[in-house]
């Protein structure tokens, strides 16, 4: 039996019910006024009164209006058919909507029931199965997607019978499974899961032992991020946190790739629709958009169903990986989803913390990153998500609580910072204050040790090194002036030059720039610090400035030519000459 | 708007705070609007018969036996091509002593479009000031506010900028502004003969500063009209942003709202993004481009109301007064068309994206040095020609009052470059100046 209630107070889209039966925490709801009936969510119940957000305009509701309770929580609908899809945060297809303006009550269906999957059982009659073990797959483009048993099936199943090979829509029965008590119950190749609770259905979680390639050097010579890791980006605006985003969701080494717009600019997601159809993955050829599910909810969408956004991302990241598949998720930004909660603490008149965000702020981010992770599933195999979230500082300050908070949950820190972005040098990620927590793993080292190269991590220490000493060294030429400060100050300086140039800096718009591969920046970070390990003898510091001004260009269009292309070999050779030269004392100015 | 029908008149207010009132009512509905002792009003929150309303006009003199009336709906306007050439106050009600207007009447602040249903937008909207076309071009379906400190001439620049771009409607949101800019808008838009296509919604500084939170859905309204019915290329002026998101602080602030950063409120991106996000490109060709002004405490960029609104729109024009050509310039290094590279070399010439850039970075050699100077280091014969380049660069490029075609601006960078500088040194690339390079004597 379901509860009902009536409307008794509205303010914007916190609503207050007065129910006449039980109701639960996170309950959804919908509320009808006139012939529209709104999506809602229980936050709070006190006596008999609920307090409930609804996910759309309340403009026309009145105290009285009919709300009926639906006994399950907000849900994510899983199946094939999720990749490539654009869906807001509550998963309706965006796609399918009618009208150029979204309209209010307008819900569609987040997967097709017509079209016809190739179905391939996995499992036999007689096999004994428990939630999330799979039963057969289909071909969703070229990934195979698993159809599982129901991750809210509790304890052992026998299978009675599945399907045989051919092709159903998703509503077909695929498997019949008889659970302890010899209760028979169907299986189709869709389910639906709650998305605030994490889904579990794996053998265990450990620590993650290999890194996620992005092919962009800064984070994968640097800082690199752990298959299964977490990661964070702030930076004030105009700082190039999406266009990072958008490099990562193009170059990720993942097999499905989910995007979550969250609160942002309306014309970015369209950048997505217009780009991604045409982009192929370098790792497969295929298109890029079938392997990417776009979860958009625009900044002038509902606030509400902004929270609910992240949510319903992480749940499909999530089905993936049960699916043993390497998921990469990407959130822009968490600070408007953290904004959101904001809205309903104070519309609920709760005592808030710092700058007005609820006090839990703090663990509401950082159990959202512990849904993030590399798994064993059941059946020994891997499955991962990564998970790489943006932050929107107010005014750039990065001592702000979303910021904090963040900084506490996830493992990976990119800082973008304004002055490199004013001096163009993109990606704006600071060196120096940027982190991977990975690097100080023991299997990670181990892993990059074999991977790239023995010592992988070292050579990356000494990197940082030089960063950090070129720059003490260019604060002192800074303060004393060029004829102020020994010659090797400057030798100093120009090498940290050397890496922010060659390594750091990275063009995204270029075909080749864009995306290094591992081997490729082994080889460049090899090249760079056997250049900064030599020591120059240069007469004064505008010889010194010329000399590596000179090595750099030739670097430079080293990482514009294609990697071991005739272009690139010329190049290397002119390198070599000149370093000779150089070495000679012979350099000519 | 002032519609009356047979309904219950309310007389007895429980509570009066500066921007609202509250009273025992049924049957209301969420953002209704009331009429409160004459003045307009709507309703912000219900709780259980208690309803709270915001006088828009502001609460002095209302008496508790004050006549109450609910309205049945929340703010409307009505719309139709009669809106072309004429002014409206805050609720849509013309000023200009002209008839009412014949339309239908749709709600203000109505629902988002669905951003699949979007386009990329791809329309150059050209300006005629080198700072917008040149450097930080405008597109079609943007939205980009000019930072501003309140002493520069933002409004002036704002106006010209109108009506110099190549569009079927112009929509100005007028929020407190004073009465002489006011006239001085209605006096350009007169002088240019393009009164016709231009529609006005005014709040003034004489008038209650709640009224202007009604503006921008007024005039957004409006446009989605021309817009989205007319499939026209509609471009609408919002200012001053900085006065609506204060009149946003006022309100929240009565209702006992904990105030976030800057005092502002806590919803106050949503609110902003509300807005902006009304700027679109549409399916059939319909746009609406926004260009707002928010002006600047000093400069601050971290004050909430900049930043929040950096985080929504795409670029930002910073208005700089430049002490060495003596003229308004926009800053070539803060500012930012974040559209600009989908029209740049694809509806201009070949050579803008290597022209802009070698024009700002030579400039800002020339920042350097200056800096040089004044630090009392000796100047390179570069570092000269810099100087001087810079000074040429801002009158003839960067200052407000320029108005000259794309390629003309094109062509004049090239002279300036040639003027004081080789090829090499500004590293553009060969077959570009093998084609541009104007050779001086």
């Amino acid at each position: 039996m379901k509860s009902t209630g009536k409307v008794t107070g509205i303010v914007s889209n916190l609503v207050t019910v007065e129910t006449d039966g039980p109701v639960s925490q996170n309950e959804l709801c919908f509320v009808t006024s006139g012939d529209t009936r709104l999506m809602a969510e229980v936050i709070k119940v006190t006596g008999k009164t609920a307090s409930i957000q609804v996910f759309e305009s309340t403009r026309g509701l009145k105290n009285g209006n009919k709300v009926e309770f639906e006994d399950r929580m907000l849900e994510a609908t899983l199946g094939p058919g999720l990749l490539s899809s654009c869906y807001d945060g509550l998963q309706n297809d965006l796609t399918t909507m009618t009208g150029v303006f979204l309209k209010k009550g307008e819900y569609t269906s987040p997967l097709d029931h017509e079209k016809l999957w190739d179905f391939t059982p996995l499992a036999k009659p007689g096999d004994k199965v428990i939630a999330a073990d799979w039963l057969g797959e289909v071909k969703e483009g070229w990934l195979p997607h698993k159809i599982m048993v129901p991750f809210s099936f509790k304890g052992e199943y026998t299978v009675k019978s599945v399907a045989e090979a051919g092709q159903y829509n998703i509503d077909k029965v695929i498997a019949v499974l008889t659970d302890e008590d010899g209760v028979d119950t169907d299986v189709t190749m869709t389910q639906k899961w709650p998305v605030k609770v994490p889904i579990k259905g794996y053998r265990e979680k450990p620590r993650p032992s290999r890194i996620m390639e992005t092919g962009v050097r800064v984070i994968d010579t640097l800082d690199p991020i752990a298959e299964g890791g977490t990661g964070f980006i702030p930076g004030p605006f105009g700082c190039g946190k999406t266009v990072l985003q958008h490099a990562i969701a193009k170059q990720g080494d993942a097999q499905v790739i989910v995007m979550a717009a969250c609160g942002e600019r309306a014309n970015e997601v369209v950048e997505i629709f217009t780009e991604f159809p045409e982009l192929i993955d370098p790792h497969t050829g295929r298109h890029l958009m079938e392997r990417t599910t776009i979860i958009c909810n625009t900044s002038n969408m509902p606030v509400a169903a902004r929270e609910a956004s992240v949510y319903t991302a992480m749940t499909i990241c999530e089905y993936y990986r049960a699916m043993g598949m390497k998921v990469l998720l990407l959130a822009d930004s968490t600070s408007r989803w953290a904004q959101a909660l904001r809205e309903m603490s104070n519309r609920m008149e709760e005592l808030p913390g710092a700058d007005a965000f609820p006090v839990d702020l703090s663990a509401i981010i950082s159990s959202f990153y512990a849904r993030a992770g590399m798994v064993v599933l059941n059946n020994g195999q891997t499955g991962s998500v990564t998970f790489i979230g943006t932050v929107s500082p107010a005014g750039g300050n990065l001592k702000e609580p979303v910021t904090e908070s963040t900084k506490k949950a996830a493992r990976c820190f990119y800082a973008l910072e304004q002055s490199r972005a004013d001096r163009k040098r993109y990606p704006a990620v600071n060196p120096i204050e940027s982190y991977s927590k990975y690097l100080e793993y023991p299997e990670i080292q181990e892993y990059l040790s074999e991977k790239v190269t023995p010592g992988w991590t070292n050579m990356v220490e000494k990197a940082k090194n030089i960063i950090r000493r070129g720059k003490e060294a260019n604060d002192q030429i800074n303060i004393l002036g060029d004829d102020g400060v020994p010659m090797s100050y400057h030798e100093l300086f120009w090498k940290s030059e050397l890496i922010d140039f060659i390594i750091l800096q990275q063009d995204a718009f270029d075909p080749v720039d864009s995306l290094t591969p591992l081997d490729r920046q082994k080889y460049m970070l090899e090249l760079v610090l056997d250049i900064c390990d030599r020591t120059f003898e240069f007469e004064d510091y505008e010889k010194c400035r010329d000399g590596f001004k000179e090595i750099i260009n030739l670097l430079k269009q080293m990482n514009y030519s294609e990697f071991h292309s005739d272009n690139f070999n010329r190049y290397r050779t002119e390198l070599d000459s000149l370093l000779e030269r150089l070495a000679a004392g012979t350099a000519a100015a | 708007m002032n519609k009356k029908a047979f309904q219950k008149i309310y007389t007895q207010l429980e509570a009066i705070t500066k921007a609202t009132v509250s009273l025992k009512a049924k049957g209301v509905s969420n953002d209704e609007l009331a009429t409160v002792d004459g003045r307009l009003a709507q309703v912000v929150k219900t709780k259980g018969d208690t309803v709270t309303l915001q006088i828009f006009g502001g609460t002095e003199a209302i008496p508790t036996d004050a006549e109450v009336v609910f309205l049945g709906s929340a703010p409307t306007l009505k719309v139709g091509d009669g809106l072309a050439g004429r002014f409206f106050n805050a609720y849509g009600e013309p000023i200009d002593g002209g008839p009412e207007i014949e339309g239908e009447e749709r709600e203000i602040g109505g629902p988002s479009v669905n951003p699949y249903k979007r386009k990329q937008p791809s329309q150059l909207i050209p300006t005629g000031i080198a700072g917008i076309d040149l450097n930080n071009t405008i597109v079609s379906g943007q939205k980009i506010p000019f930072f501003a400190d309140p002493d520069q001439p933002y409004n002036n620049v704002m106006a010209q900028v109108a009506l110099r771009a190549d569009v079927d409607k112009i929509i100005l949101g007028g929020m407190g502004l004073s009465n002489d800019d006011y006239l001085y808008f209605r006096h350009e838009f007169e002088r240019a003969g393009a009164l016709d296509k231009i529609i006005s919604f005014v709040n003034t500084t004489e008038q209650p500063p709640v009224e202007r939170l009604l503006i921008p859905d007024m005039a957004l309204t409006a446009a989605e009209y021309f817009a989205v019915d007319k499939n026209e290329k509609v471009l609408v002026l919002l200012t001053d942003m900085t006065l609506y998101a204060d009149a946003l602080s006022i309100v929240s602030n009565r209702m006992d709202q904990i105030p976030s950063k800057d005092s502002m409120p806590g919803s106050l991106y949503s609110d902003l993004a509300k807005i902006y996000e009304k700027a679109v490109q549409l399916p059939d060709g319909g746009s609406i481009t926004i260009i707002a002004v928010t002006t600047l405490n000093d400069g601050d960029i971290t004050h909430a109301i900049p930043d929040n609104t950096g985080y929504i729109t795409e670029g930002q024009l910073y208005l700089r007064a430049d002490p060495d050509s003596g003229k308004i310039i926009i800053d070539p290094f803060r500012s930012l068309s974040r559209l600009k590279q989908l029209v740049i070399g694809k509806q201009t010439r070949e050579d803008h994206n290597q022209v802009m850039n070698t024009g700002v970075r030579l400039y800002a050699d020339a920042q350097n040095a200056k800096t040089k100077l004044e630090n009392g280091f000796d100047l390179s014969d570069y570092d000269l020609r810099c100087l001087d380049f810079a000074k040429e660069y801002a009158t003839r490029l960067l200052a407000v009052d320029v108005n000259i075609s794309i390629d003309e601006m094109l062509d004049t960078a090239w002279e300036l470059f040639a003027r004081y500088f080789t090829k090499a040194e500004t590293g553009i690339k060969q077959s570009l100046t093998d084609k541009y390079w104007k050779e001086t004597k």
